[in-house]
């Protein structure tokens, strides 16, 4: 059989085209609509919702690949399959869950219950409390470590990163960070834990080894005060080089180079740009804009903002299943 | 007090040994006329319904794993006053008892009176009055409320926003509200707003004064597209509202009101402060409770930032460190008044409406110094 040249040019054109844009969607959760917010990542239009819990938040993939949003105000987590677009579950998550992370083995799930200023171990099957650490005020961000040995819970109020041993359940430090940490990323390596600080214009830097700040990068952006930039979403690429900021309040993303503690891009997108995530490829960014209530997409090569696309009401974070 | 040692004993105990335990004492008025049952209940805007007591404890508390984990300490006692004198005689006796820092809800005279009678910071919080910040202003003196003419700026500056730029004044009989007034017109005067009219009102049934109090002979004979309502009190301006001969919005102390705190906010986690206030206090968080709950995140700032003290050193932490009070940035006090600068928030009652200060409103520094007296002004000859 023969194929004429021109199909396997053109083939190789949408290969590549597929590799720049792979067939997915990205499920946004949003505050206001009991609902996810479906875009086709190829197209970067809206293909569908899915009615969810009530105030749906954090949202993130499980290692068993279902998705699960924490509903602030049903104290639950709706567990999605994304073959069927359908829930497949509710689980409790304690009171006024906002964030979350889950252990590597995805038995227990990590949640920050923002009103009760506590840290929940959650068992994932059940839903069952299974223990609750007192931490400081408005507890937000939740990492856990590569080897799940070690928990992460910033608070708000108190400007610190709470440690936790999992294994016992207790604080081990508290490590005093910026005014208002929200979110954090861990570097590939397992060596550092990087800190977005809201009021602070900063990202802190604290060793995992211990727990001592050991860096900080401030952020600057041309025509905005440093009290109207106001750091929240954290990414890493998988390499670890790079990462990528949401600066809030500034409507930009900030590209970091990782190693050398230095901003290399800032790209304009929406208002009040929150949580951040990227794509498998790495190639583009999807950045939640909390206040014009939609999401833009970056082209993370050229540093530009390919597309902005409506989703629902106060959108908080996005997942992207490939 | 009991609640706050136990708490603080819960937290983590590091190296509280050593810490030195920065003491603060809050004076307010006995038989607190704000705050009897017949007018607490009545909740009107900007007017407090509770103790200061509740926000400063809710700060302490919140900020015990802060606290802890620098080793530091903070006590608070609350002393009622009766009068003037009384006020000035505890003052005294508090700082001789060791206390770094006093908290005063005071009428302004005797905040003077506390504030001349020690050597320590006095934060102020809960009185309005432009002259504590202008003429009266005292180096020692910080304020968390925001000041009267901070609230009429923010006003001004929304109605320019939204083009409503003439503007019939309604001025109270009291000498609060001449003085206020006249804040009132100078922060039109600063942004543009035209006084088509401005009238005098009075509570009153007796159809002689009908001029004076009913609301439709009040607001006719005018063309205007807001009411600015100056009323101290409150009961007048509850009404005035949908009463108006002309369809346009009240504005000022009903209506759209300018304040420090609503417990409708939405934005920058203020409903779980809200929320907390509730659970604790049992009644929603004024913009008072707000001002209350500040000066306690300003002293955990302060002995937080030096943890061994001395007083001089909490002291200096005090008028430096910016705190955080959910309304979406750091906050600190003016160097040239000790006035906090914060935005403000604009509410009917329901919600917050908007916030001032308005997108797209310049200045050369800080734009939240548009709402109060700046700096060139240099109203407050004292050095600070």
């Amino acid at each position: 059989m023969t194929i004429p040249h021109r199909t396997v040019a053109g083939l190789a054109l949408a290969l590549a085209a597929a590799a720049a844009a792979a067939q997915g969607t990205a499920y946004v959760s949003s505050e206001k609509d009991d609902a996810l917010t479906l875009i086709d990542t190829k197209t970067l239009t809206v293909k569908g919702t899915i009615p969810i819990c009530k105030r749906g938040r954090h949202i993130q993939r499980l290692p068993d690949g279902t998705l699960m949003v924490a509903c602030t105000d049903s104290n639950a987590a709706e567990v999605i399959d994304p073959a069927t677009g359908k829930s497949v579950r509710r689980l409790p998550l304690g009171d006024e869950p906002e964030a979350f992370d889950v252990s590597p083995d995805g038995k227990t799930i990590y949640v920050s219950n923002e009103d009760e200023a506590e840290a929940s171990f959650v068992d994932a099957a059940t839903g069952k409390v299974l223990k609750s650490i007192k931490v400081g005020q408005e507890p937000e961000g939740v990492k856990v470590s590569a080897d799940g040995k070690t928990l992460y819970v910033t608070s708000e109020v108190a400007s610190m990163v709470h440690v936790i041993d999992v294994a016992s359940a207790t604080v081990v430090k508290n490590v005093k960070v910026g005014k208002r940490p929200r979110r954090m990323a861990i570097t590939p390596d397992g060596k550092e834990l990087w800190v977005t600080n809201e009021l602070d214009a900063s990202v802190s830097i604290v060793s995992t080894a211990d727990h001592s700040v050991i860096g900080s990068i401030k952020f600057a952006v041309k025509g905005a005060r440093a009290e109207d930039i106001s750091p929240v979403g954290i990414t890493m690429t998988k390499d670890g080089k790079r990462a990528f900021v949401s600066l809030g309040k500034a409507n930009h993303v900030a590209f970091v180079d990782v190693p050398g503690r230095k901003v290399t891009d800032l790209v304009l997108v929406g208002k009040r740009a929150w949580n951040v995530t990227l794509d498998k490829a790495e190639s583009r960014l999807w950045v939640v804009n909390g206040l014009s209530d939609d999401v833009t997409v970056i082209d993370v090569a050229a540093a530009k903002a390919i597309k902005s696309i409506p989703v629902g009401r106060v959108p908080y974070g996005v997942v992207i299943v490939e | 007090m009991k609640r706050l040692t136990i708490l603080l004993a819960l937290a983590l105990g590091a190296g509280a040994a050593t810490a030195a335990t920065l003491k603060a004492t809050l004076l307010h008025p006995a038989d607190d006329a704000r705050l009897e049952r017949s007018r607490a209940e009545r909740a009107y805007l900007g007017h407090p319904t509770g103790p200061a007591e509740d926000g400063v404890q809710m700060a302490l508390q919140e900020g015990a794993f802060e606290l802890d984990a620098a080793g530091a300490r903070v006590s608070l006692e609350a002393r009622p006053a009766a009068s003037l004198d009384a006020a000035r005689a505890t003052a005294v006796a508090a700082e001789k008892g060791g206390a770094a820092v006093l908290l005063a809800d005071l009428p302004a005279d005797w905040l003077l009176a506390v504030t001349d009678a020690v050597k320590i910071p006095v934060l102020n919080l809960g009185e309005a009055s432009d002259r504590l910040r202008t003429q009266d202003c005292r180096a020692r003196l910080f304020h968390l409320m925001p000041s009267e003419r901070m609230r009429a700026d923010a006003l001004a500056q929304t109605l320019v926003s939204r083009k409503w730029t003439n503007v019939l004044l309604l001025i109270g009989p009291s000498p609060a509200d001449q003085q206020r007034a006249a804040t009132v017109q100078a922060a039109m005067k600063r942004y543009g707003l035209k006084t088509v009219a401005s009238k005098p009102f009075k509570m009153s049934a007796d159809p002689r004064e009908r001029d004076l109090a009913n609301p439709l002979l009040l607001t006719a004979g005018a063309q205007y597209d807001a009411v600015w309502v100056v009323d101290s009190d409150g009961e007048f301006a509850r009404t005035l509202p949908y009463r108006t001969v002309l369809p346009r919005p009240v504005v000022g102390d009903a209506g759209l009101v300018p304040v420090a705190w609503h417990a409708q906010f939405e934005r920058f986690g203020a409903p779980q402060v809200s929320r907390r206030f509730m659970k604790a206090a049992k009644r929603p968080m004024t913009a008072h409770d707000w001002s209350a709950w500040m000066a306690g995140k300003a002293l955990v700032g302060a002995a937080v930032a030096a943890p061994k003290g001395p007083a001089a050193a909490w002291a200096q932490a005090l008028a430096k460190t910016p705190v955080d009070g959910s309304k979406g940035v750091g906050m600190t006090f003016r160097p040239w008044d000790g006035q906090l600068r914060q935005p403000m928030l604009l509410t009917d009652g329901q919600g917050v409406i908007s916030q001032a200060p308005i997108e797209g409103l310049l200045h050369p520094t800080n734009v939240l110094d548009t709402l109060g007296h700046d700096a060139p002004e240099k109203l407050c000859k004292q050095p600070r």
